[in-house]
């Protein structure tokens, strides 16, 4: 059993249209390095100099890691990561 | 033909064609309109706008459009209220209240930027239009959209209270309530959005649906005589208002209309809910989400769009952040329906009580001149005034009865 990695749409062009694909359990900057050895091209989408881009959420077991480590929440098997654009709906980003 | 050249990325500045788009494939980042202000700057002047309607099409040349505006042609250019009481009160020479509780046709600054979004959607021949929203946004593509012969979808909460229900249903628009949270709502719309060719305003008509809060700026440089003011307080959900207000100081200054400009830039949060404030506190670039719990519930935006972007406005032009609890926002509520006779609603509350926190601790100069920015009106959110207004004298039909009131309320002076 490994990490679930949920792709969104936009990227799903870089995992042969996969919409999960398997991780490696650690940290979740790690696991995204580890993404890139599978799916090239897929960490400079997600991040840029070791830190998630501004407009990339990620979720770790639904919990957003800007409430948890951030790029160092650890991830262990069985968890889930959902990578979701920001501004695309994906957190209470849409202006009521 | 418009003033557009295109789009372009504000995180990596890839460039886009003019197109429903609002995010950048490569980066995610936010999608920007870029225009051609040196053939601008050869039309739009002071007296040119001067001899225009007063609506906020006034300024059509930066604004997203390539033919003649369509859509709301009685919005904006609210009035600019010189709040001499208001000032007195709070200790300074002289305030000004743009107040948007006016704004035609459903009374908040959401009519701007509606406007200018379903203008666009004709102009892309969307058939319908729709948006996710808990209050004024929903009333805004309701009404507009009724006027300019769009379908509607309209998006919200089932949990939503009958009041707001009622001031979008008036316009029969589809109004979809889902079994979720805003949250929810939010999630399942940009599913919708990516499926049916639907104008969703904040969502892929978004770059031009922001620049309608530019309006807005245009407005308090023009009423001001054509000058920029000491101090700006904005009011902040996703931060989007007030970076366009800056952005359009910023342009006036850029096409010539403008000859100085060192407006301070001051962001206004409920402390329920203040992820920008927190930042700019902090003197961080990152804007950390929050749960939001506070009475604003149209600020109540814990994970802000445009937060960065708001927090580096502020900081370039030595404004501040500040945030306000529930109870200095309804004080802030009260005080300015007593001084000024403006009632707005829980969002001017945060930005008033906010003004008045800035000038406490100086941030604002008691000798300055600023513009407070009011967004909604009050009517539309009254529940959170119960238990905190003043008492209904009730009294028997008599003119004597009526005496004995009087007398009680004179005593009481």
């Amino acid at each position: 059993m490994a990490v679930k990695v949920r792709i969104p749409t936009p990227l799903q062009r870089l995992t042969q249209g996969k919409e999960e694909v398997e991780g490696k359990s650690g940290t979740v900057i790690n696991l995204i390095n580890d993404l890139e050895t599978r799916y090239p091209g897929i960490a400079e989408r997600i991040s840029e100099g070791g830190k998630v881009r501004r407009f990339v959420n990620i979720y770790v077991n639904e919990e957003d890691i800007r409430f948890l480590q951030a790029e160092q929440t650890q991830v262990k098997d069985g968890d889930e990561v959902s990578i979701v654009p920001a501004i695309a709906g994906g957190g209470i980003t849409v202006e009521r | 033909m418009g003033y557009v050249s295109g789009l372009k990325c504000r995180e990596c500045g890839r460039e886009y064609p003019v197109d429903p788009i609002y995010v950048c494939e490569f980066c995610f980042g936010p999608l920007e309109v870029v225009y051609d202000y040196k053939r601008i700057k050869r039309v739009l002047t002071r007296k040119n706008i001067e001899k225009r309607e007063k609506n906020l099409w006034r300024y059509k040349e930066l604004l997203p459009i390539n033919g003649e505006p369509q859509v709301g042609l009685q919005s904006g250019f609210t009035p600019l209220v010189k709040a001499d009481n208001l000032a007195r009160e709070l200790g300074v020479r002289e305030l000004y209240i743009k107040d948007d509780t006016v704004v035609h046709p459903t009374l908040s600054f959401k009519d701007r930027v509606v406007a200018v979004a379903l203008t666009k959607a004709k102009e892309f021949g969307f058939d319908t239009v729709a948006c996710a929203s808990t209050g004024n946004l929903a009333h805004s593509v309701s009404a507009h959209g009724a006027k300019a012969g769009f379908k509607r979808f309209v998006f919200i909460p089932a949990t939503l209270e009958q009041s707001k229900i009622v001031a979008s249903l008036v316009y029969e628009p589809n109004l979809v309530a889902v079994d979720g949270n805003y949250d929810e709502v939010n999630r399942l719309c940009s599913e919708i959005a990516n499926k049916y060719k639907w104008a969703f305003v904040n969502i892929n008509i978004r770059p031009f649906y922001a620049e309608g809060s530019k309006t807005q700026g245009f407005e308090i440089i023009e009423q001001l005589g054509w000058e920029a003011p000491d101090n700006v307080v904005v009011p902040c959900a996703s931060g989007s208002l007030l970076t366009k207000v800056w952005k359009a100081f910023k342009e006036f200054k850029e096409i010539g209309i403008l000859k100085e400009l060192g407006t301070k830039v001051f962001a206004a949060q409920a402390t329920g809910c203040s992820p920008i404030a927190a930042a700019i506190k902090q003197g961080t670039d990152v804007i950390r989400p929050v749960k939001p719990n506070t009475v604003a519930k149209s600020l109540a935006i814990g994970n802000p769009a445009d937060g960065f972007y708001a927090s580096q406005v502020v900081k370039a032009t030595n404004g501040y952040g500040e945030d306000v609890s529930d109870e200095e926002i309804i004080d802030g509520i009260k005080l300015l329906a007593r001084t000024e006779g403006i009632f707005s609603e829980t969002a001017g509350g945060v930005t008033i009580a906010t003004t008045k926190k800035l000038i406490e601790q100086g941030r604002i100069g008691r000798n300055e001149t600023t513009v407070v920015c009011i967004t909604g009106n009050g009517l539309k959110t009254q529940e959170a005034l119960t238990g905190h207004t003043a008492e209904v004298h009730y009294i028997k039909p008599n003119l004597g009865a009526f005496e004995e009131t009087l007398n009680k309320i004179q005593s009481a002076r």
